[in-house]
């Protein structure tokens, strides 16, 4: 059962480092977010196949707590960082 | 070690690799936070496979919490021009040198590691337990045995809220004004559990994984999302209130550390039979503290009264 | 009985993730990436949480994967919100064929 897990850890895994694509390619920064977004959930159900194999519970608190943060980083993206003004925001086709 | 298990190892290292190249070289300030982010999560995975829960369960709290809210918030008070502006080539290298240099470094540190006395101090921390008066080796080292390493990484952490307060005024005027109709919502349901986290974490560092540190990091993570929905700092709380909530953490520390001299004649040796509640009371005015430095951390300023509102 | 049907669970929210990522990498603007990402996602983590919980007899730690499983499901619905409302104000107009 343990290697099932791993296996599924390197699935997800390897699932997110495709998916970095998005991160270089954007085009804008609401597509570079997703991806990490992404990452967010995946890293979640990495630590939870990774309890799976190997037991220790505190593990679970681990992805709870990333499971409670979840929505730190976009809502600090939306309200800071995008601002809401179109005329400054030329960064985004620049990559 | 199963193939699956030494193949999600090395994919998680490698990808660590590039994500912490991308956070240094990416072309725009905007990848290099994301790949930044992506690597503190990452970060939490590997103390997890290093079996280590307790940092794993601090990065997870701040590395996915405030440091990128801290991040992400710099970036929108940079200056457009400089926010899409390409990232100084300061180092025009290839990856190559670097790589070979990280390397050479890692088995250095290998070597170094291999000729260290094997458990390390590991058992005489395990020998000691029984007076430490927690059950968590790990808390009892933070704020027992080495006590004296806690209070001035607290230090720290409150000149370093001092310095960015004195360089100008709190930022919350740049919130934007889009319209977020669920944001208040979420806000509601996360901040109880934030909070309520934040005190099972306190509760839990006695004995297991744990401690001031994340639980300080989540109670932030509750103030500043409240902030992003657009709370303000209640008017009777700037000054002095909020001063002292800052301090309190390093002023619990330093009145125990002084108070058990008393007994003992030695600086933070805590009398067996009180440690438990001593070290109760630091950790507790410790996390409670921290939390509120890395929101004003976040705030970049002291709160103005002049603001109006409140929460 | 419960390990089989847990594994498959499992292996049915690996497929979900895998559906996820094809979408934010194949998909032509950042409304449709949203629209396959978080829908995909929080479904996918719901069965892996599924699955541990079968494989699991504790029932607080069902319980704490049954928090976790909410947990997300809010968050990425308002994030979703969010972004797309960011995006619209940002003159992002919707891919049309």
């Amino acid at each position: 059962m343990t290697v099932f897990y791993f296996a599924g850890a390197l699935f997800l895994l390897a699932n997110v480092v495709v998916a970095l694509a998005r991160v270089l390619r954007g085009p804008t920064a609401a597509d570079r977010m997703l991806s990490g977004e992404l990452m967010g959930t995946t890293a979640v159900a990495v630590l939870l196949l990774l309890y799976g194999a190997t037991g220790i519970e505190a593990i679970i608190d681990v992805a709870l707590v990333f499971a409670i943060l979840a929505a730190m980083a976009v809502v600090t993206f939306v309200r800071r960082t995008w601002p809401e003004d179109p005329a400054v925001d030329n960064e985004r086709e620049q990559t | 070690m199963h193939p699956a298990e030494a193949l999600f190892d090395a994919l998680l290292l490698l990808s660590m690799v590039v994500l912490a190249w991308q956070g240094v070289h990416a072309r725009n300030m905007f990848r290099a936070v994301v790949s930044f982010m992506m690597f503190g999560l990452l970060t939490a995975v590997a103390w997890v496979r290093l079996e280590a829960p307790d940092i794993a369960l601090a990065e997870a709290a701040l590395g996915a919490g405030l440091t990128g809210a801290l991040l992400l918030a710099t970036l929108g008070r940079l200056k457009p021009e400089r926010r899409g502006a390409r990232l100084q080539r300061a180092a025009k290298l290839s990856m190559l040198p670097w790589l070979a240099l990280g390397l050479a470094g890692t088995m250095t540190l290998l070597a170094v590691t291999l000729a260290l006395p094997a458990p390390g101090l590991g058992e005489r921390v395990l020998s000691a337990m029984p007076e430490a008066g927690v059950d968590s080796p790990v808390t009892a080292v933070l704020l027992n045995f080495r006590a004296w390493d806690t209070l001035l990484e607290i230090a720290v952490m409150l000149l370093a809220v001092i310095a960015i307060w004195s360089l100008g005024q709190d930022v919350l005027a740049s919130t934007s004004r889009l319209p977020a109709p669920s944001l208040p919502a979420l806000v509601r349901l996360l901040f109880p559990l934030l909070v309520l986290s934040t005190f099972y974490l306190l509760w839990r560092g006695g004995h297991g994984p744990g401690g001031a540190f994340p639980a300080g990091a989540l109670l932030a993570a509750g103030l500043v999302l409240a902030l992003l929905a657009g709370a303000r700092v209640p008017e009777r709380m700037t000054g002095a209130p909020l001063r002292c909530a800052l301090a309190a953490g390093l002023l619990a520390f330093i009145i125990i550390a002084v108070g058990v001299m008393a007994e003992g004649g030695v600086f933070f040796a805590y009398p067996p039979r009180h440690a438990p509640m001593l070290i109760a009371i630091v950790e507790i005015a410790a996390g409670l503290s921290i939390g509120v430095m890395l929101t004003a951390l976040f705030l970049g300023g002291e709160p103005t009264d002049t603001q109006g509102g409140s929460t | 009985m419960s390990t089989i049907a847990g594994a498959i669970l499992i292996v049915l929210g690996l497929l979900f993730f895998l559906s996820g990522t094809l979408g934010l990498l194949r998909f032509p603007d950042v409304f449709t990436r949203l629209h396959a990402l978080s829908k995909a996602d929080t479904l996918a983590l719901g069965l892996v949480c599924a699955g541990l919980a079968l494989h699991a007899d504790d029932g607080t730690l069902q319980l704490k994967l049954l928090l976790i499983w909410l947990l997300v499901i809010v968050s990425g619905a308002t994030c979703s919100s969010l972004i797309a409302r960011a995006a619209l104000a940002h003159g992002i107009r919707p891919w049309q064929r």
